[in-house]
């Protein structure tokens, strides 16, 4: 009896969260619709998707581990990374493009299955492992590609993949970039993973306690290593869908973005301790830094002040998540 | 409802940061600026110079740049939220002059004209690019190479690199301008150190013992000047080999001010930024512009390092 009345308080205030979290948004939205009328048009709605579309891949991907109790701080240049190798695999080596991608998603997915190894076989912390990887991915980028940017213009349907507009042929005049397409596709894959799976059930198990998960027969090195590669998987297509978008593979970008990533993740509601978490809280947590950030810059907010209000929204949003777990 | 409330509070918050900060809207011309950085003081002093075009011309401008020069996807969402503004004109110092290409052909379709500031786009749509003109300026510290060894003897180069645009400019426009002008001076050596401190200050070690005869080095950015400056100090040859620099930072205004360096050149930002705004409503007025501005350069040394003209180029 005791634990059913928990169950209903906790289900409520799960509903509670949700609502609250998509109500934030749509505040946001309202807001700035009020405030400016460029803001609310088809193409800055567009604008707004598509640079929500790379970070929340990286968010995507890190919200499984995060729900490990973990950490990955390399995606940000993993992304970097994979995204130099579909150009080494595109413009240098003058493969087909479908290899190209698969060549940047797999580089994403070995990164994230060398991190799970070290994880759960070397044992080092998750912070330290995937520092290293970070370090490991920047350098190699730069290796790679000498440091300078690789170009796909000879290949003008690599570009395609995240610019081209397949919904726009199908109705005319709504140019929704392929990009967007692809996240909405990933999200919907992703949150079958997470709550359908087994992948998902143990990466909660994991998360809430894993000596009992371990205890109870669970391979939990190798489901750790299995939740780590899933999350290079996203990175890598993250990687790939930025290459896409740049027309070119940008060595030097990506420190830096695990922390927007992870910033999303955490907006979103997911707890840094583990044990909870979900996909939609981390596409919405996503796609409320990108309005805000687009929303202050249509209203010609200075830039100086646009990093703090973010840092603000960052703070209050994981100040409700401790409130909302004493509460 | 602890919660709830907090929610609120907070929206409120952003919501009140953003209206306070927000600049009341005038129907004043607006020209978004989305420059290559922010935060380094070569771009502030850019910023200075367009926000003072802006007060005397009237207009609104707005300045944004990633944080740091390797984030070209920032810096086209930075583009294209200036686009959904439907501004006058847009001022654009691309980081990837091939990877804005659409958004400046978007601009285009838009009617709004584009003006170039720092480097180029690789394309015909921007109306005028305004930047430094290297060549005359490292011609420029030829001249004040050859005026200061007195017109004859051995010099030597080091600069950066020597595929960028500013590293062939630099190096042309000096080793051109004493072969043009100065039959007496000989250029013994060229080296290039990428710009780093500790591999220039080996080189310029090496060229200086090998060359004993040296009058003197041209250092052709931040990087290659102090390594310059370094080598000359360690080999204990302070006084016998002119040391000419180029941009600023904090080594070489030091160098200049305690003798070690005989001077450099600063790149002028503060015009940058106000000739770019001039530009972009000249364009809007719709009156010819020349493709490309020169936004000049400064000579800066011992004598004139701290007045406020020069100051305001200059960064630590």
């Amino acid at each position: 009896m005791e634990t059913a009345t928990y169950n209903l308080k906790r289900f409520r205030r799960e509903i509670l969260r949700q609502f609250l979290m998509f109500g934030s948004l749509l505040l946001l939205f309202i807001f700035f619709s009020l405030s400016s009328p460029n803001f609310f048009t088809f193409g800055n709605i567009v604008s707004i998707m598509l640079a929500t579309c790379v970070n929340g891949m990286l968010a995507l991907g890190v919200t499984f581990v995060i729900i490990t109790g973990g950490i990955d701080l390399s995606i940000g240049t993993v992304m970097t990374l994979s995204a130099v190798m579909s150009g080494v695999f595109i413009t240098y080596w003058h493969l087909p493009v479908f290899l190209g991608i698969l060549g940047g998603v797999g580089t994403g997915m070995l990164c994230g299955f060398a991190n799970g190894v070290v994880i759960s076989k070397m044992k080092l912390p998750p912070f330290i492992a995937t520092l290293g990887m970070m370090m490991v991915a920047k350098g190699l980028a730069l290796v790679i590609s000498k440091a300078a940017p690789i170009y796909f213009t000879h290949a003008p349907s690599f570009s395609r993949i995240a610019m081209g507009s397949l919904v726009g042929k199908l109705f005319p005049g709504f140019d929704v970039p392929n990009a967007v397409l692809i996240f909405i596709v990933s999200i919907v894959l992703a949150s079958i993973i997470l709550t359908k799976t087994v992948v998902g059930r143990y990466d909660f198990a994991i998360g809430s306690n894993e000596e009992a998960a371990r205890l109870s027969g669970l391979n939990v090195d190798k489901w750790k290593t299995v939740i780590y590669s899933l999350c290079g998987i996203f990175v890598g297509m993250g990687g790939v869908m930025m290459a896409s978008r740049l027309n070119s593979a940008q060595p030097a970008l990506g420190q830096g973005y695990e922390l927007d990533a992870i910033a999303a993740v955490v907006i979103g509601g997911t707890s840094l301790s583990g044990g909870e978490g979900s996909t939609i809280g981390t596409v919405v947590g996503a796609f409320i830094m990108s309005t805000l950030i687009n929303g202050l810059r249509i209203l010609s907010v200075p830039q100086e002040w646009q990093i703090v209000v973010s840092g603000i929204i960052v703070i209050g949003a994981v100040y409700l998540d401790i409130i909302r777990r004493q509460g | 409802m602890k919660y709830l409330r907090s929610v609120l509070l907070l929206v409120v918050l952003a919501v009140v940061l953003s209206i306070g900060i927000a600049c009341a809207e005038e129907k004043a011309l607006y020209i978004p600026m989305i420059s290559k950085g922010f935060q380094h003081q070569f771009w502030q002093a850019v910023k200075k110079g367009a926000e003072q075009a802006a007060k005397d011309y009237g207009v609104t401008i707005t300045f944004e740049g990633p944080e740091s020069e390797a984030m070209v996807d920032k810096q086209i969402d930075m583009l294209q939220a200036a686009l959904a503004k439907k501004p006058d004109a847009l001022c654009l110092a691309a980081l990837d002059s091939k990877a804005v290409v659409p958004y400046v052909e978007k601009a285009k379709e838009m009617g709004i004209p584009v003006i170039g500031f720092d480097s180029g786009v690789e394309s015909d749509i921007p109306v005028t690019t305004v930047a430094t003109d290297n060549i005359k300026a490292a011609g420029y510290a030829a001249d004040k190479m050859a005026e200061l060894i007195g017109g004859e003897g051995e010099v030597a180069l080091v600069v950066h690199d020597q595929t960028s645009r500013t590293g062939i400019d630099r190096r042309d426009g000096f080793v051109n301008r004493i072969k043009e002008k100065y039959p007496n001076i000989k250029i013994v050596d060229i080296q290039y150190g990428g710009g780093d401190h500790l591999k220039s200050t080996d080189l310029a070690k090496a060229i200086i013992q090998a060359h004993p005869n040296l009058k003197g080095i041209f250092g052709a950015n931040e990087g290659s000047a102090i390594g310059v400056i370094n080598a000359v100090r360690e080999l204990n040859k302070i006084g016998q080999i002119v040391v000419i620099g180029y941009d600023s930072g904090k080594q070489q205004m030091d160098a200049i001010r305690e003798g070690l360096m005989a001077g450099a050149i600063t790149q002028n930002p503060v015009g940058m930024g106000y000739m770019a705004v001039e530009a972009a409503i000249k364009a809007v007025k719709g009156e010819e512009l020349p493709k490309y501005i020169d936004s000049g350069f400064y000579w800066y040394d011992k004598s004139n390092i701290d007045s406020p003209e020069i100051k305001q180029c200059l960064y630590e």
